[in-house]
Order: C-alpha cells, then sequence, then structure tokens
C-alpha cells in the first residue's frame, strides 16, 4: 500500500517535471487545481498518470487514436463542483502541437463554440477542449445544470494557466 | 414463370424460417427528470423485450426458458456489462439490477448471479458496488478473478480468458452498449467480448477487423454466451468509445437477440441513422466502418447473418 501511494506520488511529480520543462520557463506547478483554488471546484480523487503503451488501461478503443495521434502521456483527475456536478479532467500530452491540434480537431461538429483558452479551445454545454502547445485538455461534466457551462470554463482556465 | 414462383415461395418460407429475430424494444419516456432511466419504466422495457424474444408473456415463465435454454439451472450465471466508456456512457445499473431481479424470481439464487466486466472500475462507472460474498450478487472484475494462463488462438486472435468466464459461469447474459467506436465504427454485442480477455488492446488493428469475428468465434464464447440484452437508452454517435456528452443520443431502447451478428447489423442501421440526422458523414466515409459484422458472418465464422432480408427485426 506505501509502495503504492509512493509510485503514484513519484507519477504525480514526473508528470510536473514534464509539463514544465518545455523551455523550463515555468515553475514546477502540477496542472491538476487543487481543491478551492478554483472557486466551487473540489479535486475528488488522485491522479493517475498513463504512459502511451498503457493508455488502454483508461480509453481502451480510444487508445490507439492517440497514439497515432503521437500521445506520450495521460494524466486524469475527477472533480465536483459544489457537489452537483462531477466532471473528469483529462490531460494528453502529445508528441508534438500536431497530435494535439488532429485530436481536438476530430469529431468537432457546427455547434461547437469557440472558446479562448490556449491555442484554441471549443465548448460545448458539458464539455470544453484546448490545446495549449503539446498539451491537449478536455473536460467533461456528467450533469448539466445552468451553471455547468461557466464553471467549466473556469476549470479549464485553472488547468490552463498551470500549463 | 409457375416454377419460379414454386422456387421462390420455397426460398422465401427457406428464408423465414432462418431468420435471425432482433427485438427493439423502446419507451421513449423512459428517462425521468434527473437524466436517468426510471427504475420502474426499464423494468416493463426489459419485461415486454424478453416477452417478445421468448414468447413468454409471463416475465417468470420467460426467464426461466432463458435459464433453462442455457443449461444453466442451480449453476452460475454471468451479466457482463461494459464500462469502459466511464461515467455517462456505460450500460445503465438500472438495467443490470432489473435482470438480476427478474433472474431471482426465476429461481436462480442470488449468489449464482456474477456481474463482471473487465474491472471494478468499470463495474463502478456503470453505478454498480464490488461484492465479493458468495451468499449475494456478486459483483467485481477480472482484475479480481484474474485471467488463465493458457494463451489460445483463433485466427487472428491470440487470448488469455477471464477466469469469470472460463471457471465461474455456466452462461453469460451479454449486456453492452450501444456506441460509435473511433477505430471499429460501431460497437455493440460482439465487441463487448473486448472485456472477457485479458489485452484487449492488441485486437484493435486494421478497424478490429478481423479480431472482433475471430475473437467471438473461441468456442468458449459461443458456448456459453447466448442472449444479448444491448442497452440502447443512450448512446454516442461521434466520439465514442468515450463519453462525449455533445454526441449523446436516446434511442430509449432496448435490443434483444441471440444472433449477435444481425444485433450489430441493425445497430450500425440505428447509429448511421442518427449520424445522418446529425449531419455527419457515414461510417465509411469516417473510414471507419465496422467490417467485422460482414467477416463474422462470413464462411470462416459463421456467427449469425448480416443480410437484412434475413434478419426480422421486431420493432415494439
Amino acid at each position: 500500500m506505501r509502495v503504492g501511494r509512493w509510485m503514484e506520488k513519484a507519477a504525480i511529480v514526473a508528470l510536473v517535471v514534464l509539463t514544465a520543462c518545455p523551455g523550463c520557463r515555468k515553475a514546477k506547478v502540477d496542472p491538476f487545481p487543487a481543491t478551492g483554488t478554483i472557486a466551487g471546484w473540489q479535486k475528488t480523487d488522485d491522479t493517475r498518470i498513463f504512459e502511451a503503451k498503457d493508455l488502454w488501461q483508461y480509453i481502451d478503443g480510444d487508445a490507439e487514436h492517440f497514439v497515432q495521434a503521437g500521445v506520450v502521456q495521460t494524466a486524469t483527475s475527477d472533480y465536483s463542483y459544489n457537489g452537483q456536478v462531477e466532471a473528469v479532467v483529462d490531460i494528453h500530452t502529445m508528441g508534438n502541437t500536431d497530435g494535439a491540434r488532429r485530436i481536438l480537431e476530430t469529431g468537432l461538429t457546427h455547434d461547437a463554440k469557440a472558446v479562448a483558452l490556449g491555442d484554441e479551445g471549443v465548448q460545448y454545454a458539458q464539455s470544453v477542449s484546448f490545446r495549449k502547445g503539446i498539451y491537449l485538455v478536455r473536460i467533461v461534466a456528467y450533469e448539466s445544470t445552468a451553471d455547468t457551462p461557466e464553471a467549466l470554463l473556469a476549470l479549464a482556465h485553472g488547468v490552463e494557466s498551470r500549463l | 414463370m409457375g416454377s419460379r414462383n414454386t422456387l421462390g415461395l420455397a426460398a422465401a418460407l427457406e428464408q423465414q424460417a432462418e431468420r435471425s429475430k432482433v427485438v427493439i424494444a423502446r419507451d421513449s419516456a423512459l428517462q425521468a427528470a434527473n437524466g436517468q432511466p426510471d427504475e420502474k419504466r426499464v423494468l416493463s422495457l426489459l419485461d415486454r423485450a424478453i416477452a417478445a424474444h421468448t414468447g413468454h408473456t409471463q416475465p417468470v415463465e420467460a426467464w426461466k426458458s432463458i435459464v433453462e435454454r442455457g443449461h444453466a439451472r442451480d449453476k452460475v450465471i454471468g451479466l457482463k456489462t461494459n464500462g469502459l466508456g466511464g461515467r455517462g456512457i456505460s450500460t445503465h445499473a438500472v438495467l443490470v439490477f432489473a435482470i438480476a431481479e427478474r433472474l431471482q424470481q426465476a429461481g436462480v439464487k442470488p449468489g449464482n448471479i456474477v456481474i463482471w466486466d473487465r474491472n471494478a472500475r468499470d463495474l463502478q462507472a456503470c453505478g454498480l458496488t464490488i461484492n465479493t460474498d458468495a451468499g449475494r450478487i456478486r459483483c467485481f472484475g477480472s482484475d479480481t478473478a484474474g485471467f488463465e494462463d493458457t494463451v489460445e488462438t483463433w485466427g487472428s486472435s491470440r487470448a488469455r480468458f477471464s477466469k469469470i468466464l472460463t471457471r465461474e459461469c455456466a452462461m453469460v447474459i451479454n449486456l453492452p452498449i450501444l456506441k460509435d467506436h473511433s477505430m471499429a465504427g460501431v460497437t455493440f454485442a460482439m465487441k463487448n467480448m473486448y472485456g472477457v480477455v485479458e489485452r484487449p488492446q492488441e485486437l484493435h488493428a486494421n478497424g478490429c477487423n478481423p479480431a472482433v469475428a475471430d475473437l467471438n468465434a473461441f468456442p468458449v464464447i459461443r458456448q456459453k454466451f447466448g442472449l444479448t440484452i444491448g442497452d440502447a437508452m443512450s448512446s454516442v454517435y461521434e466520439g465514442g468509445p468515450g463519453f462525449h456528452p455533445e454526441h449523446l443520443w436516446y434511442p430509449n431502447a432496448l435490443i434483444v437477440g441471440e444472433d449477435w451478428v444481425a444485433i450489430d447489423q441493425t445497430a450500425w442501421g440505428l447509429l448511421e441513422r442518427k449520424r445522418a440526422e446529425a449531419g455527419l458523414p457515414t461510417l465509411e466515409a469516417a473510414g471507419r466502418p465496422p467490417r467485422y459484422i460482414a467477416t463474422a458472418a462470413d464462411a470462416a465464422h459463421r456467427l449469425g447473418t448480416n443480410d437484412p432480408k434475413r434478419i426480422h427485426v421486431v420493432e415494439i
């Protein structure tokens, strides 16, 4: 159990280092906002990290699609907004910016609303996706309330500022 | 002319006799105010679907006939769910509970019912709670039970099967959820078998063709799985197999049958109609037609029929 915890922490540190490395301009920051740092949002689960070869364990079926686009690593965590909306944040580290663009643009439909996030961002009623450099972020809510779009956007900005 | 007519009639009769029945049971008022399927309506929808499938109007009699047909009286019956897509697009727990309830009413002991999938997380995604207490309905994943040591081969597929399938269950009911699939095109009855082997990621090449068909041809699957009760209460018509709420859709249906090729062929049609309605290209145009369906019907596999003329779709 202790070893499992230690490995989990090591994996998070690895993600933090990886996210901080391009240009090494930023301090090492966990891209997943902690509870209370974004109004109303609670981080409800430990961060899980999957290397490309293990991504099938998280998104079997979709994994190949990401692997073909050059995914290096995916980190994910669950969140809750005021106990009313549950959501999941996925941060995919791609091999290059084209990979992030390719995934983001797949499956976009006419009702996608462009939002100012990273290099390119889109929002639907229950999801926000954006790319920033080699990162592709997708946040999906499981419930739809009047507050959901605004809350998702706030969380997305919180992640974006940490990348 | 007369002889042609006679031949035509004979052929038609033969075809009629060989047609595979696929039941599509719908309830447009299935979703409750909270956005989840209403428990009572799901049970009623299940009863209608099973009655149309078995011909028994009394649910208890219908379920007894299913258990008998699976030679599973006093044996363990598995319910194989699909929680791969995570919360929001997994087999609905309310359907699983309804089936477990009817099985018990048909005389199956709670301890002889096992709800299972790849792992605990997938089961929890369905809204299920893990339980390994032998006296109650059990619910656990292959991550707990483990996989057989022996690697089996059929065609292109190499697989180590879950011990839940090989050692626990005498009969398994397939409970997939209908989804678009970024590689295979459609995931439903046959594709759900990817959740019974240890390394499904190795079966995704070439749009999962012929891997889906090969996997479904393994004797252990053909012998132990019979009935599919497909969850099409909600679905994603694009972006699957993960949860994409922007492409969520509510067919409000259960799709039931024993010919999984016919079921998948029928489900593919439903998905294409929805995609057309949403202004999306066909799966063929999108570069991912579910070719494994035709492969499953070919002479090498003979798992069922994909010929619409040989599929009797019963819509209720």
